[in-house]
């Protein structure tokens, strides 16, 4: 069997991103759950990540899926820091909606 | 051919678990797409020959934050019924935006030029032993610097996790 990106042109894969990318900034936008959108900040990483190893793959360049490892340690993480502080938001508020966390706005 | 199939079908999955995250109602339904979705892009690094990433990606995503997402969830027993509601304005003025960055990145690769490969195909690139030496000869610096960085997250979530610090 053939590798992907032998077959695959290298614009389908920039467009399927695109849309990954864009449905993490709709649930950003979207949602008011404070965990939904951090989910959502994740799906936009895996797009990035996807395309990282696209282009590693298209360039024959092993470089760009270490990359991936990096970004993978970054989320991991971001991951366990951003969830003990929703531990901790929802235990002074009871609640994980954002707007409950709105004292820095004007 | 079969691989084109795959991709197409992939794909298809990819955006449609992604979108149901968005949208379902429930948090922890949201979570289960989100695994799925994780699942077919794990499909995707297969395609394209990066099998240890793919096995590594299943891992670490799938199995540990996802994993931690859901205990999250269940332990501040979210579902259906706290989930908070914004008003129909904000999640079309939401959809609006989110559809307008769309556009503008697809108009954009839509004029990019292309690009040729400057090396011949290597399938071999994602195999251990090529990221393994990638890794220990270009990346050394970064690889001991990510390990503090995950001292630090590992840190400060105790920190964080603890009832008062005094």
């Amino acid at each position: 069997m053939n590798s992907a990106i032998q077959v695959i042109p290298l614009e389908w894969y920039l467009l399927l991103c695109t849309v990954l990318f864009t449905i993490g900034v709709l649930g950003v936008l979207f949602r008011r759950n404070a965990i939904i959108i951090f989910m959502s900040i994740e799906l936009m990483l895996n797009a990035v990540n996807l395309l990282l190893v696209a282009f590693s793959s298209f360039l024959s360049d092993s470089k760009g899926q270490v990359f991936v490892f990096f970004i993978m340690a970054v989320a991991a993480a971001e991951v366990a820091v951003g969830l003990a502080i929703l531990m901790m938001v929802y235990r002074n508020t009871k609640s994980s909606d954002i707007n409950v966390l709105n004292k820095l706005k004007w | 051919m079969i691989t084109t199939y795959l991709f197409y079908f992939l794909s298809f999955l990819a955006i449609m678990f992604g979108l149901m995250v968005v949208l379902s109602k429930n948090p922890i339904h949201s979570v289960l797409y989100l695994v799925l979705c994780f699942f077919t892009i794990a499909g995707h690094y297969v395609l394209l020959n990066a099998q240890f990433l793919a096995v590594v990606h299943v891992i670490v995503y799938s199995g540990a934050i996802m994993v931690l997402f859901l205990f999250v969830i269940m332990l501040l027993n979210l579902n259906k019924e706290t989930e908070p509601h914004k008003s129909i304005w904000l999640k079309a003025s939401a959809a609006v935006a989110a559809g307008s960055l769309l556009l503008v990145m697809v108009a954009s690769l839509k004029g990019a030029s292309t690009i040729q490969s400057v090396n011949t195909f290597n399938p071999n690139i994602g195999l251990i032993e090529n990221l393994g030496t990638t890794l220990f000869k270009d990346f050394l610096l970064p690889f001991e610097v990510s390990s503090i960085l995950l001292l630090a997250a590992m840190v400060g979530a105790v920190m964080l996790g603890k009832k008062s610090i005094k």
